[in-house]
């Protein structure tokens, strides 16, 4: 990854290639300052009081820095506070990523370590779910839900992962068969039957494709919004999606303060995994991306 | 579910590679397989393969849920077809939409990824800084935001004012909602930047000495050097990005709510509305198979199209 040349540079003088240098991070710097802008307006307005948001609107320093839009803002709606809110969402990626991740890399090492019959049609099979829109499926499971009286729980979100999911199924396989058989081939000569070379030799070495997936499980349920929207219509079982987009309703809310301090709060768990662990995401997207 | 910036799987399975095809020296072992894989295959049937067929069967009925469904043949299709303008609309949002934010999309990710491809200092830091957007993206605070940056008081016209030019009501305007969507896709081009990165990187510098030494330009190096030798990575983004593209949900139910006009109502929103504020379930099931075809068809083409334009260098080989 690091050892990498610039071809074209090599060739220049040294002074053109001293100017080339700052004009690249001028270029590169200024660009990613207007990509992160956004980010940054939206927290900067967070800090700003009330009546200066729109006034001094452009700016990323407040006037007067003030942490009033997070009080105000937690106290939430309809008497149900953000704490509510952020105890279901963690529940929700709690729960939804220890399912997804654990049953994909038990099933991870079915696919890519025992060969069985039908191997490679149940493969294709998976890997074909990865096209498939959620509109096709979520109609009928919401009717069987609904049957069962289990509208307005956790159980619509969660049971779907428990198969574990095509993606980190295929995130952790791609890892897997960069481990060599010898390990998988030496252990069963020492009588290891296939789950305890799962548990005990497997699972260690794949720890960083079960770190990656996490990570993109953690984000995909923090950020859901399709299933909670179908499934939750209590206030109280709201995740942190649900709740912003009714706290920001155009036509109801006029403290727009609050709603940056609350949406500015949503998107620091994301930001803090991404800064510890970004190594991992880089790798695994680059990865899932490549090496076919 | 799928949020726009999901990276995903490669265009070439490993079927028929060393992992799924059958190793020399190892005894089948069904069972175990099949204890193995079984939470998934489970799932595969509970949750995937029942309610497709179920889905398929709605689409041929009346269907509210309180009542049991009615066959009624064809008529959803044929309704959806003729009679329903809105669903017109849909269509013609969501496909302004893949076509103007996807090709963009990898245009700015692929231009990045050579601008980071350098052995300059600081290329993590704005790696971060590039790919930061891309993982908010899906979020229901990143569309907040995006709808008060476009809103008539926003970001964006108190900018254009400086430069003289007067405020546009971006959201309300039946021309421009719809580009305000866009660009939020452009913005989160991360994960196919990152992808091409790695691409990029993979290419052997040996090929660019050689076409300098031979006075190639700058543009014929690109075209004839990087684009051939990206294409596998090319292709394999464009079907995510298409993919993901048909799916986009989120930021249209935040950020215009499919107004004005319809203009941004896109496919799935207008889906989601019939089956869970109207309850038309059968209709909606139709509307869903409709797009899973849709969906199909245009991965086909860029499937049989590779043939035309995606290079595959052999020899790394397992």
């Amino acid at each position: 990854m690091s050892a990498t040349t610039a071809p074209v540079s090599r060739y220049l003088p040294q002074r053109r290639k001293w100017m080339g240098s700052l004009l690249h991070h001028v270029i590169v710097a200024g660009l990613g300052f207007v990509m992160i802008y956004p980010l940054l307006w939206m927290f900067a307005s967070s800090f700003k009081a009330p009546s200066e948001i729109w006034t001094n609107i452009t700016s990323l320093v407040p006037q007067h820095f003030t942490l009033d839009n997070y009080a105000n803002g937690w106290k939430g709606f309809g008497g149900i506070t953000f704490t509510t809110f952020y105890i279901n969402s963690f529940i929700y990626a709690f729960f939804g990523t220890l399912a997804a991740v654990t049953t994909s890399a038990v099933v991870a090492f079915g696919f890519s370590r025992i060969p069985f019959k039908g191997r490679a049609f149940w493969f294709t099979c998976m890997l074909m779910t990865l096209m498939l829109p959620a509109q096709v499926t979520i109609i009928p499971q919401y009717i069987v839900f609904s049957k069962l009286g289990l509208l307005n729980t956790f159980w619509p979100l969660i049971l779907p992962r428990l198969g574990g999911q095509a993606f980190f199924i295929f995130l952790i396989m791609q890892f897997i068969r960069g481990i060599p058989h010898e390990l998988d081939e030496a252990a069963e000569i020492d009588g290891c039957n296939k789950l305890s070379i799962f548990t005990r030799i497997m699972l260690p070495l794949i720890s960083p494709a079960l770190i990656t997936s996490a990570i993109f499980s953690f984000y995909w349920t923090w950020e859901d919004f399709l299933s909670p929207v179908v499934y939750l219509n209590n206030p109280k079982l709201y995740t942190i999606s649900l709740a912003l987009r009714s706290f920001a309703d155009p036509s109801a809310t006029t403290d727009w303060g609050a709603v940056f301090a609350m949406s500015s709060l949503s998107l620091v768990p994301v930001f803090i995994l991404f800064i510890a662990f970004q190594r991992y995401l880089v790798e695994g997207i680059s990865t899932t991306g490549l090496k076919g | 579910m799928a949020s726009a910036g999901r990276p995903a799987v490669s265009q070439a399975p490993v079927v028929g590679t060393g992992t799924i095809g059958q190793r020399r020296g190892f005894r089948h072992d069904n069972l175990t397989g099949y204890l193995f894989i079984a939470p998934w295959l489970i799932g595969f049937f509970a949750f995937t393969l029942i309610p497709m067929i179920a889905s398929l069967y709605f689409s041929f009925t009346e269907y509210s849920v309180l009542s049991s469904p009615r066959w009624i043949g064809l008529d959803n299709f044929v309704r959806m077809f003729t009679q329903d303008a809105r669903y017109w609309n849909s269509v013609r949002a969501t496909f302004t939409y893949v076509f103007t934010a996807v090709p963009l999309r990898l245009i700015f990710a692929l231009a990045v990824a050579m601008l980071l491809n350098t052995k300059h200092r600081g290329v993590s830091l704005y790696r971060a800084a590039y790919y930061a957007p891309s993982i908010v993206g899906g979020s229901v605070a990143v569309a907040v935001m995006w709808r008060q940056i476009f809103g008539t008081e926003g970001v964006v016209n108190a900018v254009t004012h400086v430069f003289g030019i007067p405020s546009v009501t971006w959201l309300g305007d039946p021309a421009t909602a719809i580009w305000t969507l866009v660009t939020l896709a452009v913005w989160q081009f991360g994960s196919p930047m990152l992808i091409f990165l790695a691409g990029l990187k993979q290419i052997p510098q040996e090929l660019y000495e050689a076409a300098a030494m031979d006075g190639a330009t700058p543009w014929s190096r690109f075209t004839s050097i990087t684009l051939p030798m990206l294409s596998p990575v090319i292709f394999f983004n464009l079907v995510m990005q298409i993919i993901s593209g048909f799916m986009v949900f989120t930021q249209a139910f935040i950020v215009t709510g499919g107004a004005p006009l319809d203009t941004t109502l896109f496919y799935a929103l207008y889906l989601y509305r019939r089956a869970f504020e109207t309850f038309q379930m059968g209709y909606a099931s139709a509307m869903a198979w409709v797009m899973l075809l849709v969906i199909a068809f245009f991965t086909a083409i860029v499937f049989k199209s590779s043939s035309y334009w995606v290079f595959y260098d052999n020899k790394e080989g397992e």
